[in-house]
């Protein structure tokens, strides 16, 4: 006897990253550019807070939204740097990852057969997130032209207007595209005018850079932490919003498994309706842990936010003394090159990967508008990424 | 401000190439030439040097941390007892330190014997000085930011999402 399978697990295909991970598995000595979280360790003071927390015991489920103290703490700390106001006892969940955050929406927001838009290039798991939930994907395509933002006129033209829920994600996985308040206000426009819900998923917020494009050649002395915007901050927005944050990036914490999200009392409690029969709580030493890294982490944060730019204006360059075309990525900690010459983006990078030992992930695995580009994480050494690159360098003059 | 980005970036790795650094500023090949000169003429930059691991070396290598107390009298200050202790080819660093004991020397010679006999006649017999302790490095495990050791393992996914 085999277990019949779900037509919903059915319908979603396999991961296109895992194929590139076997690959990358099977050989030796490879430079990876296709990792999705930071290569630093946890600030030492969130990870001595998570210590701590066990030693003392603190090891049963907390409430089911997360430790008042928690939610209290990220009320101020969003309010503080991304000016939104959100109520702890009712407008804020915590969850196990942005992960569980973005799935809970799906599941309270999306009934069978209604439709998701989702601008392109997206993080891998949006789709399969509303397929589980039943619903519709609408993928909404961004350019390289716009730099990969998302307009009122891609929404228009992919037919957004009659959709119900749209996804965006910026800075945004896989092109390390922002967008400014001047790019969000026509969205928020559409939105409003067409009466969509948002899932903003705002995960890479703390790490933009040179936002302000007019100051770019007068560096600024700090990292430009902050300068982040958000949808739900415009009028009319707040009401049907949700926004996911979460710890995994810019604290570095992704194997502690903790992101929450933000939105109207109605919607986040529905979202609580549905993690308290699955996940009961999100895990409780990440919880102590969270709290410390937003009590005394700034530093850190800022560090390391630092340090990716520096890469990120390392690899940029480097793609361009390639003769690869790049655009301008200003957030996240990826970057979105062309892929050179006669190759598709799959070839690209299966090619590299064989001959080079480089493993960048193609584009098409992140969807629409993701042909023909790689997405190239730099959350990586320097010295790997020069390394890296002087591969890249080499297979492009020897093929294109 | 490129002063202190150049700076952090040579403390990062004295190496990286001016190419490289200007990959990483906002500077170009020439500005990033002129910042390391100015600093190096300023003094900031007092020189260049490697990180090493001589616990990964055949050859030995002895260090000491020596703490060392001393009388002060009229016509002798910690700088002029500094002075005398710095120019011994042995003594790798020297600080005024706060707490029990005024001196902090870092001695580093080719045996337990050279380091010794170095201290006993050579430092101590320094009329200033009223105590010398000696601490003999058995292992280390960080130098100058850099951890030593093998660590180091990514065991992140080599591709994720
Ligand atoms: C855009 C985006 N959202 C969410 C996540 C998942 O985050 P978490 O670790 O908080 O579940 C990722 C991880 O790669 C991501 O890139």
């Amino acid at each position: 006897m085999t277990i019949e399978l779900s037509d919903r697990v059915k319908t979603v295909p396999p991961s296109g990253i895992r194929r590139f991970f076997e690959i990358a598995e099977e050989r030796d000595e490879v430079i990876s550019l296709g990792v999705g979280e930071p290569d630093f360790s946890t600030p030492w003071a969130a990870r001595d807070a998570a210590i701590a927390s066990l030693e003392q015991g603190k090891t049963s489920y907390t409430a089911n939204r997360g430790t008042r103290e928690l939610r209290e703490s990220i009320a101020d700390y969003v309010a503080d740097r991304f000016n939104l106001g959100y109520d702890p006892d009712e407008e804020i969940i915590v969850t196990a990852g942005a992960s569980e955050a973005v799935d809970l929406a799906f599941r309270a927001f999306v009934d069978p057969g209604d439709t998701v838009a989702i601008a392109q290039p997206s993080y891998i798991s949006y789709e399969p997130g509303v397929i589980f939930a039943g619903g519709e994907v609408l993928p909404v395509p961004t350019r390289k032209e716009d730099d990969f933002r998302l307009t009122a006129e891609a929404l228009d033209a992919a037919g957004a207007a009659d959709a119900d829920a749209l996804v965006c994600c910026y800075p945004n996985n896989p092109t390390g595209a922002i967008m400014r308040k001047e790019d969000l206000k026509p969205i928020a426009d559409f939105v409003r005018e067409h009466d969509l819900t948002v899932l903003s998923d705002e995960i890479y917020a703390e790490l933009t850079y040179d936002v302000d494009e007019s100051h770019s050649s007068a560096r600024k002395t700090k990292s430009s932490v902050g300068d982040h915007a958000s949808i739900a901050t415009f009028d009319g927005m707040r009401e049907r919003t949700i926004v996911f944050n979460g710890f995994s990036k810019a604290h570095a914490m992704t194997g502690l498994r903790l992101g929450y999200a933000l939105g109207p009392a109605g919607a986040i409690g529905a979202m609580n309706k549905i993690h308290q029969y699955t996940m009961l709580s999100a895990p409780t030493t990440a919880q102590h842990a969270a709290l410390e890294a937003l009590d005394s982490c700034d530093d850190d944060v800022r560090e390391m936010v630092d340090q990716y730019d520096r890469r990120r204006r390392f690899v940029l360059s480097r793609f361009r003394e390639i003769g690869m075309d790049v655009f301008e990525a200003r957030g996240a900690f990826y970057c979105f090159p062309e892929v050179p010459g006669n190759f598709t983006a799959e070839e690209f990078a299966e090619e590299v990967l064989r001959e080079q030992g480089v493993a960048v992930v193609p584009g098409d695995v992140f969807g629409a508008g993701g042909e023909g580009h790689l997405r190239i994480s730099y959350a990586t050494g320097l010295d790997d990424l020069r390394e890296a690159l002087n591969r890249i360098e080499a297979f492009v003059d020897e093929h294109v | 401000m490129s002063e202190r980005e150049v700076l952090e970036l040579l403390r990062e790795n004295a190496r990286y190439s001016t190419a490289d650094i200007a990959r990483m500023t906002d500077l170009d090949g020439t500005e990033v030439e002129a910042v390391i000169e100015e600093l190096e003429a300023a003094g900031v930059v007092r020189g260049y040097q490697a990180v090493v691991d001589w616990d990964k070396l055949e050859d030995e290598r002895v260090r000491a941390e020596v703490e060392l107390n001393v009388r002060l009298d009229r016509e002798t200050g910690y700088g002029d007892i500094a002075e005398r202790l710095a120019r011994f080819p042995q003594v790798k660093a020297l600080r005024l330190v706060s707490g029990d004991y005024d001196f902090d020397m870092e001695v580093e010679g080719d045996s337990i014997r050279e380091v010794s006999q170095f201290i006993s006649e050579k430092v101590a017999p320094v009329p200033e000085i009223t105590q010398t302790v000696t601490h003999y490095v058995m292992t280390s495990y960080k130098e100058n930011g850099i951890e030593l050791g093998d660590g180091e393992d990514d065991d992140r996914l080599s591709v994720s999402p």
